[in-house]
């Protein structure tokens, strides 16, 4: 529920001008509910205009980057997952 | 290739047997692709192309006073010019691109509720000023002068770049009207020990532990005669967006330091090391022919400073067919940090001649400089249509990326595929 929260407070703070961006769905699959806690700081279009080039190594690098740089409030436990959605849903083909 | 420097066309089968060797194959699969109309496509400009998931992601999209600009992301909000609004010098106030680092930037500002603090342990004192007194106060000054966002065309890297996977379009050129940052500094005075001009806008990070978006200046650079604190766009007070009311301006210097929604100027004795300044926005050190940042060189990299020459052939489209017997109009735009264009040459054999292009009018060193050249089309085939500008300092474009971890300086020369039928 804490990520839900963190959506909406972020949507709602962004207010209308944003409001377009509910219409970028991140794709289904085994950790998205962890990555949607991205949105808390930026739209979810980062994700999929970053792909597909990244692999996992890469997109362990880009999650890091927003907890040590940019202070997301993102588990450590939750990386691995988040990194591995991120790679398969949105990384470099020859990876998978 | 033994191709005539004549202008004759080449057949497609000849063009892809010479293009190897000539280092254009790695256009041909973007350009086909970029004729199904691919918005924000780079490829159909002659270029790589960018990411997959930024061409599928990229939609138009107009903000509040803005005409539909390609959407990059929409918050927080970064939207890129659409070639067509480079075939005039200047850019429009509307068209003009948006990029912002953190997803709190601030609602629109009533000009009567904004002041300007200036202040620092190199500073004489400290001071603040409103806009009516910056306005009152102050000599005005105007200049033409580029924008364009560091990362520009870092989508065109190849390997790809994490990143805003900007297409040519973070860039624009407008006349901006203001005072000297040196003039407003110089009401509390500079101490000979300054060392820095720390610069901050009126943005926020969404989270209290993100980095506040806060970029330095040399303080020779802060003091220079052209960089001003901007108030007026094209004759117009600037759009929020572009930083309503006052940004900074630093000719010749990449997008990041032209602080938008300016609000505080601190002048310090020593460098500044906040995450803008000490890690984003660096480049490998010597890479670029580009002035060094002396007091920021305390790691194995350096700040981007200024940028590199560059153009933009705007007319054509690769993959466009071009009816025989009417002349290829090449036609764009050339820019450099400051020096001032010297000549922009025109290829159309791929390379195997150039000629000069004529130059548009001279709007100032800072600024665009527009450049045509009309070719004749005697025979049907294929052309590699080319442009590379060169600065007054000798500098000129490049036929191959010089690849870096953040994708900065792309300015690789276009190789335009058109059908002469």
């Amino acid at each position: 529920m804490r990520t839900t929260t963190i959506a909406a407070v972020a949507l709602l703070a962004a207010g209308g001008a944003f409001a377009q961006e509910s219409k970028v769905m991140l794709k289904d699959g085994p950790g998205k509910d962890k990555a949607m806690q991205c949105v808390a700081c930026h739209s979810l279009d980062y994700i999929q205009m970053n792909s597909r080039f990244l692999d996992k190594g890469g997109w362990t690098g880009s999650v890091n980057k927003m907890i040590n740089a940019f202070g997301a409030p993102i588990p450590k436990e939750d990386v691995d997952a988040i990194a591995a959605y991120l790679a398969e849903n949105y990384g470099k083909p020859a990876a998978k | 290739m033994m191709e005539k420097p004549d202008g004759r066309g080449v057949t497609r089968r000849n063009f892809l047997a010479g293009a190897a060797g000539a280092g254009a194959l790695a256009t041909l699969a973007p350009a086909s692709r970029a004729l199904a109309g691919q918005l924000g496509s780079s490829g159909v400009l002659g270029l790589a192309e960018i990411p997959d998931g930024a061409l599928s992601e990229a939609v138009m999209y107009a903000l509040p006073g803005k005409v539909p600009l390609i959407k990059k992301t929409y918050r927080p909000p970064n939207f890129e010019t659409p070639v067509e609004y480079f075939r005039t010098p200047i850019t429009p106030n509307k068209a003009f691109f948006v990029r912002y680092h953190l997803a709190g930037i601030p609602k629109p500002i009533k000009a009567a509720d904004w002041s300007l603090a200036v202040d620092g342990d190199a500073a004489g004192g400290a001071a603040k000023f409103t806009l009516a007194q910056l306005k009152k106060d102050f000599k005005t000054v105007e200049l033409t002068a580029v924008c364009q966002c560091s990362g520009n065309r870092r989508g065109l890297f190849e390997p790809h770049v994490p990143g805003v996977e900007w297409g040519v379009g973070a860039m624009g050129n407008a006349v901006w009207r203001g005072v000297r940052l040196k003039d407003v500094l110089a009401k509390v005075g500079v101490k000979p020990g300054a060392l820095e001009v720390v610069l901050d806008g009126a943005d926020q990070a969404p989270l209290a532990k993100t980095p506040d978006f806060v970029k330095s200046l040399p303080v020779d650079v802060a003091m220079s005669d052209d960089v001003l604190i901007a108030t007026e766009m094209n004759g117009q007070p600037l759009p929020h967006w572009n930083g309503f009311p006052a940004r900074l301006i630093v000719p010749g210097w990449t997008g990041t330091y032209w602080i938008k929604q300016l609000a505080h100027v601190r002048v310090s004795s020593t460098p500044e090391k906040n995450f803008w300044m000490s890690t984003a926005y660096r480049q490998p050190r010597g890479m670029f022919k580009t002035p060094t940042f002396t007091s920021q060189l305390y790691s194995p990299n350096e700040p981007i400073t200024a940028m590199v020459v560059n153009s933009l052939i705007t007319s054509l489209r690769s993959g466009q067919k071009i009816p025989r017997g009417k002349p290829l109009e090449v036609r764009g735009v050339a820019w450099d940090r400051g020096n001032g264009i010297a000549k922009v040459e025109v290829s159309t054999d791929s390379g195997a001649s150039w000629a000069a292009a004529n130059l548009g009018k001279d709007l100032g060193r800072y600024s665009f400089r527009e450049f045509s050249l009309s070719a004749p089309t005697r025979a049907d085939g294929g052309r590699v249509v080319m442009a590379r500008a060169t600065s007054k300092s000798g500098e000129t474009q490049v036929e191959t990326l010089i690849h870096n971890p953040a994708g900065y300086h792309h300015n690789v020369i276009q190789r335009i595929y058109v059908e002469i039928v």
